[in-house]
Parts: structure tokens; sequence; C-alpha cells
């Protein structure tokens, strides 16, 4: 049951410009939102986002903090990871926290040693690799050990423990490296980021909105790559590998290796989360690997939709927008509820089916095709939360 | 130093440990398909219950002083039927499918005809069993709500009951043991025995075995399979109360309580494969060994607990059915020669 389509499969029809060639890399079955109507809710919603830091601050107030948003779309990086592994590749992990805990650590270490806009760029790229390596060693024993799905997904979660246990007794003296104290579960204090190779460099900080705005940038960038792989000849390898390895592997493909890529990629979009978020806090603590912050992406893409890329984005956002508002005492009863209640009602997720909801009105008013005006609902985070 | 008393000891304490934390999980595991992330929020209801009924000065009973014996059998049973709500309301879907089933037909007749054509039908939810996924990310969303609520009423802490037993000295009153743990082992190795005499010896463990070998047969043999899976559930829910309710005098209590228990639980599961006995008696064995040998070479527990996921990695890289995935092959093996 892959995911359909909504009419014609793109816009490919008719001339073929730029603009279709570009559309019709992101466009496929793989994805949702594959109408011109998406494409305008999209431009829509991220220039409601780019437009954040300009609006008022009553709405601020009562809303959110541009500071605060810019580390719900660092949590979008975390979201999308998952969306890949297990929406994409079929793997449910509880590991995707040990990546992103990993690469704020080591961003953290780098940074500390190398407190220059060097050191921000060198950082920033090992961190990320360091996210996208223990997925590939992780991964390496996961799937060519044979060990079979569930069996995975449980690794993944001891391994989240495991790590914890370990970043929680690094208290010592004995845990520095280089500059860099660990901290044990006080966690380690990180300089806020520059990015530059010598002469030239852009400080980024979250105290002001260019933080902000390089989050929202990369973000964007990354989910169009993502669509472009999902809806690549590869994107259906991860697709075919996900509804029936046995077949695919018939077909002569290599499903571990295919798994492995998967995994490490999300390691690195991961990895990411974990430099934005380290980078946005001025700190990590281990309390990034608990059971809470693993079970995080899990949520967001049980709830946003598991053969989506957007739905775990908006789901990630809005949730985070939800706990954010409601304080911590109630946040994870409403989260578990949230969670217990969809995977019964509705196991596959939420944006799905209200993307269904406003195709169906679509027909319903205009009788016409996916080219109806502006669903921008589907794109926009505020509404996501009904 | 490494001395054999003290190994031994810890590996008693190690094995107690892992069987007992993993018993409940693996039958849930075993039987329904079920992979029961909340484990440790019914090792915690145990605990607690336990607690609550045998400690002095905790919240709501302070006055209550049970000796502890009966407030381990009262955790057990509370921990079943937490255990048999929360398989009737989430993992069977029973609950909510008859609350539909009540609540449907006047929703219909009160609503227009196109609407009420709109509703979903009954059954409004398929049950969890052998939806691995799917029942995971639903438990998961159970143990988040059991431990904050935990949080909530009870705060960060309750006072505890003493251990009991005492410690033996030896070495010269070198060394010191606690003999709770030790004590715990045995009672480790009576509920492996009672296991298998429960699969093996009684009518309810004939079904289980059924159900488990072809469910559809079963249920045409006339096997009440969703009976069973409900029995099974709070069978193992009482396992883990009964774990939460021993270690509840011997480890600290607080809402991440069951957390401790869940790397040892999972792992064991994990490496022991999927029936029940044999892949927990070996993998208490084989880990337990393992932990205590490495806790005891490097004088840090630590690193015995890296070891073990060590330990678990390699036995399933090398045996992906785990242990007892292991001993099947080699009885298929014997039976064709």
């Amino acid at each position: 049951m892959a995911a359909e389509t909504t009419g014609d499969g793109g816009g490919s029809e008719g001339i073929g410009g730029p603009i279709a060639r570009i559309r019709n890399r992101l466009e496929g079955p793989n994805t949702l939102g594959n109408s011109r109507g998406f494409w305008l809710g999209f431009v829509v919603a991220v220039g409601l986002l780019a437009a954040y830091p300009f609006a008022p601050g009553a709405i601020k107030s009562i809303l959110v903090s541009t500071r605060t948003l810019s580390s719900f779309l660092a949590y979008g990086f975390l979201a999308l990871s998952l969306a890949v592994v297990w929406g994409y590749g079929g793997i449910l992990s509880f590991g995707q926290s040990v990546f992103f805990g990993v690469a704020g650590y080591v961003f953290g270490i780098v940074l500390i040693n190398v407190n220059s806009p060097l050191g921000g760029t060198v950082g920033l790229l090992v961190g990320v690799g360091g996210g996208a390596l223990m997925a590939a060693v992780l991964g390496y024993f996961i799937f060519y050990g044979g060990v079979r799905d569930v069996y995975a997904t449980i690794i993944t979660l001891v391994s989240t423990l495991v790590l914890k246990t370990f970043m929680d007794q690094t208290a010592g003296d004995e845990w520095t490296i280089g500059e860099a104290a660990l901290g044990g579960f006080n966690g380690m204090n990180v300089p806020q980021l520059a990015l530059g190779v010598g002469e030239t460099s852009v400080v980024i900080t979250s105290y002001n909105s260019s933080f902000f705005y390089f989050v929202l940038a990369v973000l964007v960038v990354t989910y169009l790559l993502l669509r472009v792989l999902v809806n690549s000849d590869y994107g259906r390898v991860m697709v075919a590998m996900r509804e029936d390895e046995q077949r695919t592997r018939m077909f002569g493909y290599r499903t571990e290796r295919v798994k492995l890529t998967v995994f490490v990629i999300g390691g690195a979009l991961a990895g990411m989360s974990g430099v934005l978020f380290t980078t946005w806090q001025f700190y990590i603590t281990p309390a990034k690997f608990g059971l809470v912050a693993a079970s995080l992406p899990v949520i967001w893409v049980g709830l946003g939709g598991r053969k989506t890329l957007i739905g775990p984005v908006i789901a990630a956002i809005a949730l985070q927008f939800v706990a954010n508002s409601l304080g911590s005492l109630w946040a994870n009863v409403i989260r578990g509820a949230l969670l217990v209640v969809f995977i019964m009602l509705l196991p596959g997720g939420i944006v799905p089916r209200a993307r269904d909801l406003i195709v169906f009105a679509q027909y319903r008013l205009f009788g016409g095709g996916p080219t109806a005006p502006d669903p921008a609902e589907e794109a926009d985070p505020e509404v996501s939360d009904s | 130093m490494v001395n054999g008393l003290n190994l031994l000891f810890q590996f008693l304490d190690n094995f107690a440990f892992i069987v007992l934390a993993a018993s409940g999980l693996a039958i849930i595991f075993g039987i329904m398909g079920v992979i029961n992330l909340a484990h440790g929020e019914f090792i915690l209801v145990g605990a607690y219950a336990t607690t609550l009924l045998s400690a002095t000065g905790t919240p709501f009973l302070a006055g209550v002083s049970l000796p502890l014996p009966v407030a381990i059998l009262v955790g057990v049973v509370v921990a079943g039927v937490f255990g048999l709500v929360v398989e009737r309301a989430v993992i069977s879907g029973a609950l909510p499918n008859w609350l539909w089933a009540k609540t449907r037909p006047p929703l219909a007749n009160a609503l227009p005809d196109g609407a009420s054509r709109k509703l979903p039908k009954t059954p409004l939810v398929s049950p969890l069993y052998d939806r691995l996924v799917d029942s995971m990310v639903a438990t998961w969303g159970l143990s988040l709500i059991t431990v904050q609520l935990v949080r909530i009423v009870f705060g960060t802490s309750i006072p505890q009951a003493g251990t009991p037993f005492g410690a033996i000295n030896y070495a010269g009153g070198a060394f010191s043991y606690s003999v709770y743990p030790l004590v715990l082992s045995g009672v480790a190795v009576v509920v492996l025995a009672g296991t298998y005499l429960l699969f093996t010896r009684t009518e309810f463990g004939m079904r289980a075995r059924a159900t488990i070998q072809d469910e559809d047969t079963a249920r045409a043999m006339g096997v009440d399979t969703e009976r069973t899976y409900t029995a099974t559930f709070v069978v193992g829910s009482m396992l883990a109360g009964l774990a939460g309710a021993l270690y509840a005098p011997f480890l600290n209590l607080g809402p991440q309580f069951g957390e401790s228990f869940l790397v040892e639980s999972f792992v064991a599961v994990v490496a022991g494969g999927t029936s029940v006995v044999v892949g927990t008696t070996a993998a208490g064995g084989l880990l337990g060994g393992v932990n205590a040998l490495v806790t005891n070479l490097t004088e840090a527990p630590f690193f015995g607990r890296i070891a073990l996921l060590v330990t678990a990695l390699l036995i399933l890289r090398f045996l992906p059915g785990g242990v007892s995935g292991y001993v099947e092959r080699l009885r298929e093996r014997r039976k064709e020669a």
C-alpha cells in the first residue's frame, strides 16, 4: 500500500520548462503533496515562518518567541530522520536520540577546543558525521547480523539507555577531551556557533534571528532534497523494501545495504538536529538520550503519518508547540494519550487523513481535480493540532 | 581483585535480576507477539503497591504496615489487575469497541442519513496482537502516561520499606554482601520452574502453546484464543509486578524505577529468543555471568552493563533467533538425523 498520488502525478504535462523539470524530480508516488495547491500552501507556510521574526511582540508573547520556534525547527530534522528510517526504510528506531546526542556532544567538544568560525564549521560537519558514523556502526551490527526488525528496534532502544548510563557517569576529571569536560549528568556548556573559514565568518546565534533563518533555510533545503531522494529510483527500492523485504531481495537488491544506507542518512539528519539544538541551548545533557527524548521522534512520526515526509515535521512543530504551551507537568500525559489514541484509531497518521479530507472537500466543492485553489491548511503547522 | 565468593554472589544477584525482570516480558512477547514497552511501568505498579502497604509514612496509606510477604502478594495482584485493564482497553481494543457498539446506533439514528453512513463501522479498532510496531508505540504511550501520573500523584520519591535479612560477612569481615538478592535468586528459580509447569502441565498452558503454534487451527478446535491472550497478558503483568514488589525494598524507588529494569529485561528477551523458559534461563545465566565477571574485573558496574549489551549484540550477530532459536534448530537437526 504505497501512498496514493493526488491527481496527475505532477506538473510534467505541457511544456518542459525548468520549473516542471524540478517538480518532476520532487514529485512522485512516495510523497504526499504533488499538486500545485500543495506547493502554493508550502510556499505560503514557509513565507509565514520566514516572516515570523517580524511579527508584533503581542503575537509572539501569545504563541512562541522566535528563539523557541527555532528550536522546534531544529527538532524538525529529528522528525525527518525517523521519517526516512521508519517511514521509508521500515525500521522503527528508538536510537535517533543516540545520534542526536552523540552529534551534539561531538560538536560541543570540537567547538570548545577550537572556539573559532573554523571550529564551528568543522564541528558542524564532524557532528553530523559523528551521528552518521554511530548509525553506521550500530546499523552494521543490526542489519548485517540478520537481526529481525523487532529485535533491531529493541537494540536501538537499549543503545539509547546504555549511552545515557555512560554519559551520566562522565562527571570525573578523566572524562575530559582536550578542553572539554563532559560533565556527567550536568552536561556540557557549548559556546555559540560561528561558521566560516579563515577570515570570513558568520556568527549564528540564537539570541537574534540569524539562527532562526539558518535553521529554516537548511530545513527547507533538506526537506526538498529528501523528496528528491524518496521519489528517485533509490527511493523506490527503499519503499519496496519497506513493503516486502523478501521480494525485494529476490529481485537482486541487497536489502541490508539499502537498510544500512537509510540508517546512515537518518543518523546524519538526527546529527544535524543534535548540533543545531546544542548550539541553540548552549549546552547539552545526557537527558537527551533519556527514554522521553527517544520517544519524541516516534510520537511525531506516528502521529504525523508514517509514509510522508511533511507529516512528521508538522507533527514535531505542532506537538512541541503544544508541550511548550502546556508546561511540563501534564505534557507527557497528553503526549502519551495522543499516541495511544491515534495508534488505535488512525494507524496511518493524521496528516495523510487530513490530505484525504482536503481532497474530498475539493471534489465536493469544485468537482475539479487536484488543481483547486489553496489547500494551505495542509502545510500550515498551526492548523494540524485539531 | 577477583574473589570467588564475590563472583558467585554477584552472579546470583544478576541472575535473579535478569530472570525476574525479563520473565513477564518474555511471556507477553513470546505468546502474543506484543512488545510491551510499558513493561517497566508494570514493575513500577507492583513496587509502589507493595511499598505503600508495607512501609510506614507513605502518602495515602501512612498508618498501614503489612508484613512484607503479604504486601508483595498484594502488589502482584494489583499489577495483574492493572494488566487486565490495559489489555482490555488498549491491547485487545475490546473496551473501545464495546463502547462504540453501544454508542453508534443511537448516534446513527440521531444524524441524517448521509452523515450516519460516514460513521466508522464496528469494530472500531483492531487488536494489537502480532502488530509488533503498533503495540510498541501504543505501550510506549502508556508508559509515558503512567510514569508521569505516578510523578504527579506521589512526587519524586516515597519512603521505602527496609531490606530484610541483613548481610553476610566473609573473608574475615573484609567483604559483606546483602542476603536479600541471594534469596531472590532462589525466587527466580522458583519462578522459572513455575512458568515451566504452567506451560507444560496445565490446561491453560496447552491452550497457550496451541495459540502460539497456529492460532486459526486452535480457534477451530475450540480454544478461546482471545481469552488465552488476556490471561497471558495478566500472567505476564503479574510476573512484572512480582519483580517490582521483590525489588521495592532493595532499590531506589521513584517514577523512574521501571527504567532501571528495562535494559536488562529487553536485552535478555532479545538474547534469549521467544521461548520463555529456555530463553530466559539461558539469557539470565549467560548475561548474568558476563555482567558479574566484568563488574568484578573492572570494579565498575557500568562496564558490566556495557559488556552485557555487547554480549547480547554478539549473540544476535551469530544466533539471529536468540539462544532458544538455536536450541530449536539443534532439535530439528536431531530429528532429521
